[in-house]
């Protein structure tokens, strides 16, 4: 029994083999054809995708930072160009020993230990590609030092480009700003890989930072066929950078150092204008830090230094300090007068002071009967008080907006100040008070709410010397605006003619005369009160530094057809016409007579203690010492190391 | 007919359509292995070339052993393949470490490799002594799953999550061709659908969990685990049509892809030779393995079909679990690509699987004969 079924079962089992057996293989077929498929796809549907993948991984793209624009002066002269760099950085993803890399470098390199501080700092915050500087500005032979030895540090890379270069350094530091590495909000803004490459730079501040967009240029690319661990194979087609235009300015390099040189240490702005065009020829401000250290990033200690320095060598003053005119404004408020039709020749008797109420407004002399022409040229405020009275707040506000005052301008220079021209409205608004008498009588004479810069000082003179209400420019090819001023071609002469005789007849600047033959600078000298001292006292040399009074001085040259017009404001240099007008001179002169210019600065600096380079040095150099003395833990090392190098002789 | 009468019998005996495939496709693994070294026979494509002549001819020899000699040597076979598999488990304990090998002085010997024909020889046994009618029963099914899950559990504490899935694959295989009935089948491919999710959260080494969720997502961790399935993936997919040309394949030269002579060096194959050399190559497997099937079809008996077939399907399991894994359709589980990636066991283990099948081949084509 059991035999037949076992044989029909076998059969039934062969026949179900052959079956399941055909089924295995469509299974292998199908998952065969499914394989194919899946290939064909990838090979053929993706392989642009992936072809462009395989190409990203063998390719490493380089960016080469563009070289950047030059900003040159009016005739064409370098204000800020590049210099070739050599550096070294730290890719944070190659490093296999940080610190041993970083003692090696040291050594090589004679790093200090401030700057590894530094190095150490930097690659804790890096992450992944980013580079960390350790060097800029290496000369030849310590950068090779480190190139022949790459293979045996990873992580460093050594790299040759080009660095910004400022040829007058601290004199153009606040006109010009300086540039310096992209921050790291700097790149999460835009996520340009541009901002992570080594030896890039932006522009940080001033015009640097302005005309950023101009000056970049666009980056070039460096092919490198590597391995998935990093390492070159052979070069591919390179891309140029495309450098970044030239940018002419209407500065005069010549008259820009100068005139920052001429400044000295005191803490001061001169701004020199052209008045045919509105070329601002000059605008310095000093103190200054050096534009080329901070490009390259500079330490703790300077910046500490720069910081704590009462003298502000980081604000540019020409357009952010702001300091009540004082009688610098009296200009303004003449040209108010006349425009409201006051009578030149009308004489107010000073007696040394203007009784308003129970309060009495001090002239600084009983200058006697006094008409327009005497009244700028001796600076008689009585004079004004009376005037100024007359005519009201809103004239005299109207005449000093229509001067440049209260404006800012279309410059490309970040954050310039407005400053003050008060009138009634403001100080309702900003004070909400009444506006007093008293108010108009002190406006009238630069005082009070007033608040100007140092270039608006200098707009103003060189509207009263043109009749033109120029707008300033520094861009070269900046639009000339210098519509009419709608003063009477007489009233400008009368003001103009008080300024005459301010500095050449019997006024306040006589000493500052122009020792150039045939021309004649006219100009305004101002003394602003820093605080109010009681009893009518000055802030002079019986004061400390920083309460002694602002001194002040606005010009134009030559008088009779002006084409110069400046301004100087010393901060608490105790008088417009001891501080500010003979810089005002020595500048102007510059213009016309550079010998003589230069020798009188020479004997200047001699005096000073050497040239501006040298000055910040040896200021920093003190600074340092005095930083560094007390501390102990410093000191060691390099006294052993002289030690050790007496030795070795 | 012709050659029939030049050549001596013994040698047309030869299945030599078969070999003449065989030897293509080993001959490219030679090839692709030369580029790979950056067109240089050492190190890889020297030794490859002579270890698959040393194979081929142990393959040969294989052959001419009777096919019923199999079916005594299976079961002890199996055995003792399970005991070095729990020897190199326990020295790895004492070791402290996971160990795949055998040490034995001359040769190092990995008992997982062996386990890949023996299970499929001992479960074609297994089902060659049970009464046909016990095969839809109870006593039909637990001692295979027993044979099956001792060495596969074995193999999975190692860890190799491939080779424990090729031994698996090889069991199931035999019991399919063997009659189990159908619905277990379709059952057990349920609830291994239900179980996957559980075994990756709660079974699989940390490292063998990351790689089935990298392979689920492979661009969530491009520069990690799922550098490899990416890498592979670039390389397939550059190499378009035609592919890049033989020593142009960046992917492999530039070392961006792992194990490029190894596990992956389908996709070094293919960023050089492109989709045609990988058809060709796929088709050529595809031709193989259906002569190992056709084998199985003409076997004179139960156990050789249920063997023949097998160790086919052992063959086939080695180049889809390969393929699909450099081609992201599976995780990375560390199974070669048969003859053509470098590495010995792999070889020797498909050329023991074609050794047997020719020595079946052999008795299947004298049988009518008799």
């Amino acid at each position: 029994m059991s035999g037949p079924v076992r044989i029909v079962s076998e059969a039934a089992q062969t026949f179900s083999f052959s079956r399941r057996a055909a089924m295995l293989g469509a299974g292998q077929a199908g998952i065969g054809l499914l394989l194919a498929g899946r290939m064909g796809w990838l090979a053929v549907a993706e392989n642009e995708r992936y072809s462009l993948l395989a190409e990203s991984n063998r390719v490493n793209l380089t960016l080469i930072p563009p070289r950047r624009g030059w900003i040159v002066d009016r005739q064409g002269r370098p204000i800020a160009n590049n210099r070739t760099d050599f550096r070294i950085d730290l890719i944070p993803e190659r490093i296999e020993d940080a610190e041993q890399v970083l003692l090696r470098l040291t050594r090589l390199l004679s790093l200090e230990p401030d700057q590894v501080e530094r190095v150490r700092r930097d690659l804790k915050d890096a992450r992944g590609f980013t580079p960390v500087v350790v060097a800029e500005n290496l000369d030849w032979e310590r950068y090779a030092s480190v190139v022949v030895r790459q293979p045996e540090l990873p992580g460093v890379a050594p790299s040759q480009g080009y660095a910004r270069n400022y040829p007058a350094g601290a004199a153009v530091a606040h006109l010009i700003g300086y540039v310096g590495a992209a921050s790291a909000e700097q790149y999460q803004e835009v996520k340009d890989p541009l901002y992570l490459a080594p030896g890039f730079k932006l522009g940080k501040d001033g015009m640097e930072k302005s005309l950023e967009e101009r000056l970049r240029g666009r980056p070039g690319a460096k092919r490198v066929e590597v391995t998935a661990r990093g390492r070159p194979v052979r070069d591919l087609e390179t891309r140029r950078d495309v450098p970044g235009a030239t940018t002419r300015l209407t500065i005069h390099a010549g008259l820009q150092e100068y005139a920052a040189r001429r400044l000295g240490d005191e803490s001061g702005a001169a701004v020199v204008i052209d008045c045919n065009d509105g070329g601002i020829l000059a605008m310095a401000s000093m103190p200054a830090y050096d534009p080329n250290a901070f490009s390259d990033g500079i330490g703790q200690l300077e910046w500490g230094m720069l910081r704590d320095d009462d003298h502000l060598p980081l604000v540019n003053k020409s357009v952010q300090g702001l300091y009540p005119p004082g009688s610098t404004f009296k200009p303004a408020t003449a040209t108010a007068l006349l425009a409201a039709g006051v009578d030149p020749e009308r004489v107010v008797y000073c007696g040394g002071g203007y009784q308003l109420g129970n309060r009495r407004f001090g002239c600084l002399g009983r200058h006697g009967p006094m008409n327009l022409h005497r009244a700028i040229a001796r600076s008689c405020n009585t004079y004004f008080y009376a005037m100024g009275r007359e005519i009201g707040i809103e004239r005299i506000a109207a005449a000093a907006r229509a001067l440049g005052l209260g404006a800012e301008y279309p410059l490309p220079i970040p954050s310039q100040r407005y400053g003050t021209v008060p009138d009634a409205v403001w100080k309702e608004r900003k004070y909400d008070q009444q506006w007093t008498q008293a108010d108009t009588l002190n406006t009238s004479i630069g005082q009070g709410y007033l608040l100007t810069s140092p270039l608006q000082l200098a707009v103003m003179a060189s509207r009263i010397a043109s009749g033109r209400a120029l707008v300033p420019r520094l861009l070269a090819d900046a639009p000339v605006v210098g519509p009419s001023l709608g003063v009477s071609a007489e009233d400008l002469a009368r003001v103009r003619a008080g300024m005459d005789e301010v500095v050449n007849g019997a006024g306040t600047a006589v000493r500052s005369r122009l020792q150039v033959e045939g021309v004649r600078m006219g100009g305004k000298t101002g003394t602003a009160q820093v605080r109010r001292i009681a009893g009518g006292a000055r802030g002079g040399l019986n004061v400390p530094w920083k309460y002694r009074d602002h001194g002040l001085f606005v010009c134009f040259a030559p008088v009779d057809n002006p084409r110069y017009a400046a301004a100087v404001v010393i901060e608490h240099g105790m008088s417009g016409s001891g501080a500010a007008a003979p810089v005002a001179r020595d500048i102007l002169t510059y213009l016309y007579d550079r010998p003589k210019a230069l020798e009188s600065l020479a004997a200047l600096e001699k005096g000073w203690g050497g040239d501006l380079r040298t000055r910040m040095a040896a200021k920093e150099a003190a600074y340092r010492q005095a930083k560094l003395a007390p501390d102990p833990a410093a000191t060691p090392t390099p006294v052993a190391a002289t030690t050790a190098q007496a030795a070795g002789e | 007919m012709r050659i029939g009468e030049l050549v001596p019998a013994p040698l047309t005996r030869l299945p030599w359509h078969m070999l003449v495939l065989l030897c293509a496709i080993g001959g490219f693994g030679v090839v692709v292995l030369y580029s790979a070294a950056g067109g240089s026979l050492t190190p890889w494509a020297y030794s490859q070339a002579l270890r698959f002549g040393v194979f081929l001819c142990m393959a040969l020899v294989l052959s001419y052993v009777p096919a019923h000699v199999w079916g005594r040597v299976a079961l002890p076979g199996y055995a003792i393949t399970l005991v070095a598999l729990l020897l190199v488990e326990l020295l790895g304990a004492v070791r402290g470490g996971s160990q795949r090998w055998l040490d034995l002085g001359i040769i190092r010997l990995q008992p997982s490799e062996f386990m890949k024909p023996f299970i499929v020889l001992a479960c074609a046994k297994f089902y060659d002594l049970l009464p046909p009618n016990e095969t839809r029963r109870l006593g039909g099914l637990w001692p295979a799953a027993l044979l099956i899950a001792m060495p596969a559990g074995l193999v999975m504490l190692q860890p190799d999550l491939g080779t424990a899935l090729m031994i698996t694959g090889g069991g199931l295989t035999i019991m399919f061709l063997a009659g189990v009935p159908l619905r277990l089948f379709i059952g057990g491919a349920l609830a291994f659908a239900l179980f996957v999710p559980l075994a990756v959260n709660f079974l699989l080494h940390e490292y063998q969990r990351n790689r089935v969720l990298i392979f689920l997502d492979p661009e969530s961790d491009p520069l990690g685990t799922g550098y490899h399935i990416s890498q592979s993936k670039i390389a397939i997919g550059s190499g378009g049509l035609f592919g890049k040309g033989f020593g142009n394949g960046s992917q492999v030269h530039l070392d961006y892809l792992p194990e490029g002579h190894t596990d992956f060096v389908f996709a070094t194959m293919a960023e050089e030779w492109g989709l045609v050399g990988g058809l060709l190559l796929i088709l050529a497997f595809m031709l193989l393995i259906r002569w190992g099937m056709g084998v199985a079809q003409r076997a004179p008996n139960r156990f050789a079909r249920l063997a023949a077939a097998g160790l086919a399907t052992t063959i086939f399991f080695y180049v889809a679990i390969n393929l699909m894994m450099v081609m992201g359709l599976a995780p990375v589980v560390g199974i070669p690509l048969p003859l053509v990636s470098f590495g010995g066991s792999a070889q020797m283990t498909t050329l023991i699987c074609i050794g047997i099948l020719m020595s079946i081949d052999r008795a299947a084509t004298r049988q009518p004969r008799w």
